[in-house]
């Protein structure tokens, strides 16, 4: 593939394009496995999901099957689902607190720091054989920003905090909605496929040039139970401000002021008259303790930001954390959950699940008909990118200065990101 | 069995035929995309749950659901489907429930609890069929000698959505 450009960046002209072929070919999939998320920080999970000594969760990371666990002295740990012995998935359960890990097949165990622990005949090895050699394998790094852990296959990578560059002020951001600083991921998963190309759903995670036309049934929604949508200022598509902001390592966001709601901290009528004093409670904390300017910075703006390649986390309505792995060139398997502070009270842990289920979710008044738009470009370029191979993405570039949210330098910048990666040379093996 | 329930004025004597009939009817109006006629099926404080498929027990209050809808997002979801804005349905998809192993698993004076199987085939032009199995729990209520639905809760058995996708009609 490196003979052929796939993403054209002319700031000349000024154009930018990226070739449908990305979105379709298999050999391309391959390479990205190799090239992007072999080598790129991936999330796993947040440290709120496994608490005590032996919780566990397993999930599908950088398309390995991984156990993501609390060891023995409570360090959260990412082993690979394997059975040292013939390789089978030791741990076929979703979610669970182990003290060992049997595979059943033939019986070997582990514990839960990964060492192999029991091998049923163990005496008929040979002398070499040394059950020390045999602990599970784990994910060659795995690092925790505030919480949210990742893993990289890559040994040499950068540290996770370097990798994350200007995405750190955004994720404090989320943060800052606890007035302890933790926040939690609260139970309930929503898994569901998107039958489309995975890079698709980063471009509209964070895409708010799609909002009126994709979304005006979730706007009328708004609108009719209430909620106050002004004129869009000159110049502007959508009824408030709005950013979009490249982070550095193909990382962005759009950051917007707020008409939408926050159950950190911005009341519209959607909430119900009696969760108001809840918010304006929420809101006073928040002001006591960051102050007002930093106050209205968490509870006035709301953010959607992509940790590239494939976190996004979409800080708005409510606050959700979703990932997302590619099955196929045309199919992809998304994790959502919500995140709110440990210490919400029922109340407001209420209108915050409420909130979310009003926009996002496969059964939300919104994220449907992001999928179907995912799903009618997929249609619609499967078979056609050989006579049509160009998608557009040069909204904003004659601009000067700030680009809006509606602009696309965010989606140029997830994609150039994408481009240097997958020319890059692999190294050399050994 | 409108008639006759509206005779007897309380549930007590409601039977699992009068029942089955309510839900045979309510499949057939959602089947039918009759939202306004299936939103009279309703009582004013209905609210409607799809639970997330790793927390089938759970409570929205303090669970992530697929669905949680009090009437007003009940009525706010009608509107929006009868958009053809609704693009994730638009064109409708067609859609055929099987009801069946329908149980009246409680009763008191002023309400039903009923429990049935589902099997929900989703059909959309050029894709393959998408199937939609689980339970349905139904709370029932007789208000001026009908039947009517107080809560109604779609358990779908699927360890996750996965290839079903979205719930994006009335499941
Ligand atoms: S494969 Fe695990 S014990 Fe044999
Ligand atoms: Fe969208």
């Amino acid at each position: 593939m490196n003979d052929r450009p796939l993403v054209l960046n002319d700031p000349q002209a000024p154009s930018f394009q990226v070739n449908r072929s990305s979105m379709v070919d298999p050999g391309i999939l391959e390479l990205e496995r190799r090239r992007v998320f072999d080598v790129c920080w991936i999330y796993v999970g947040h440290e709120s999901e496994v608490r005590a000594p032996g919780d566990f969760r397993t999930r599908t990371v950088c398309g390995r099957p991984v156990i993501f666990c609390r060891d023995s002295k409570n360090a959260v740990r990412v082993f690979l689902n394997t059975c040292r012995h013939r390789g089978a998935m030791v741990c076929r359960e979703p979610e669970g607190n182990a003290k060992i890990h049997t595979c059943f097949y033939h019986g070997w165990s582990y514990d839960r720091d990964g060492r192999l622990d029991g091998v049923p005949g163990e005496k008929d090895y040979p002398a070499s054989f040394k059950k020390s050699d045999y602990g599970l394998k784990e994910a060659p790094r795995v690092e925790t920003y505030r919480g949210f852990v990742f893993l990289n296959f890559e040994p040499e990578a950068m540290p996770l905090e370097d990798y994350l560059a200007g995405a750190k002020e955004y994720i404090d951001l989320v943060i800052d909605q606890s007035p302890s600083g933790q926040m939690e991921v609260i139970q309930g998963t929503q898994e569901y496929d998107i039958r489309a190309n995975w890079k698709l759903l980063v471009e509209n995670s964070f895409d708010d040039y799609h909002l009126l036309t994709t979304h005006s049934t979730w706007l009328n929604y708004l609108k009719n139970a209430g909620v106050e949508m002004k004129r869009p200022e000159r110049g502007h598509l959508l009824p408030a401000h709005g950013v979009g902001k490249p982070l550095g390592n193909g990382h962005a966001v759009i950051d917007n002021v707020n008409f939408r709601g926050r159950p950190v901290a911005k009341w519209i009528p959607v909430y119900g008259a009696a969760a108001k004093p809840e918010i304006e409670r929420i809101r006073a904390e928040l002001v006591a303790r960051l102050g007002e300017a930093r106050a209205a910075r968490v509870a006035d703006t709301n953010r959607n930001l992509v940790v590239f390649p494939n976190l996004v986390l979409n800080d708005g309505s409510s606050m959700t954390v979703r990932t997302f792995q590619p099955l196929a060139p045309d199919r992809m398997r998304v994790s959502a959950w919500a995140l709110g502070p440990k210490e919400e009270t029922p109340t407001a842990r209420a209108v915050r699940l409420d909130s979310f289920l009003t926009f996002y979710g496969p059964g939300g008044f919104a994220t449907p008909d992001d999928i179907e738009a995912l799903e009618a470009v997929q249609s619609g370029i499967c078979a056609t990118y050989k006579e049509v191979p160009w998608s557009v993405m040069s909204r904003g570039m004659e601009k000067p200065g700030e680009q809006l949210n509606t602009d696309e330098l965010h989606l140029r910048a997830f994609w150039l990101q994408w481009d240097k990666l997958m020319r890059a040379e692999p190294r050399a093996p050994g | 069995m409108k008639k006759k329930a509206a005779a007897r004025g309380a549930t007590g004597k409601v039977t699992r035929g009068e029942v089955e009939d309510f839900l045979y009817h309510e499949a057939a109006l959602l089947d039918a995309w009759r939202l306004d006629d299936w939103l009279g099926l309703l009582t004013s404080d209905a609210r409607y749950f799809v639970p997330s498929n790793d927390r089938p027990e759970a409570d929205p209050a303090n669970t992530l659901f697929t669905i949680a809808d009090d009437i007003d997002r009940i009525r706010g979801r009608v509107t929006r489907l009868k958009d053809k804005s609704a693009h994730a349905e638009y064109p409708p998809s067609r859609t055929r429930r099987l009801i069946s192993n329908v149980r009246v698993v409680e009763r008191n004076a002023k309400e039903l609890r009923v429990e049935s199987n589902f099997a929900i085939h989703r059909f959309r032009r050029g894709e393959s069929i998408r199937e939609y199995v689980g339970h349905y729990r139904h709370l029932l209520r007789v208000e001026r000698g009908r039947l009517k639905i107080a809560r109604r809760e779609a358990v779908l058995d699927a360890m996750e959505l996965g290839s079903m996708g979205v719930v994006s009609f009335i499941l």
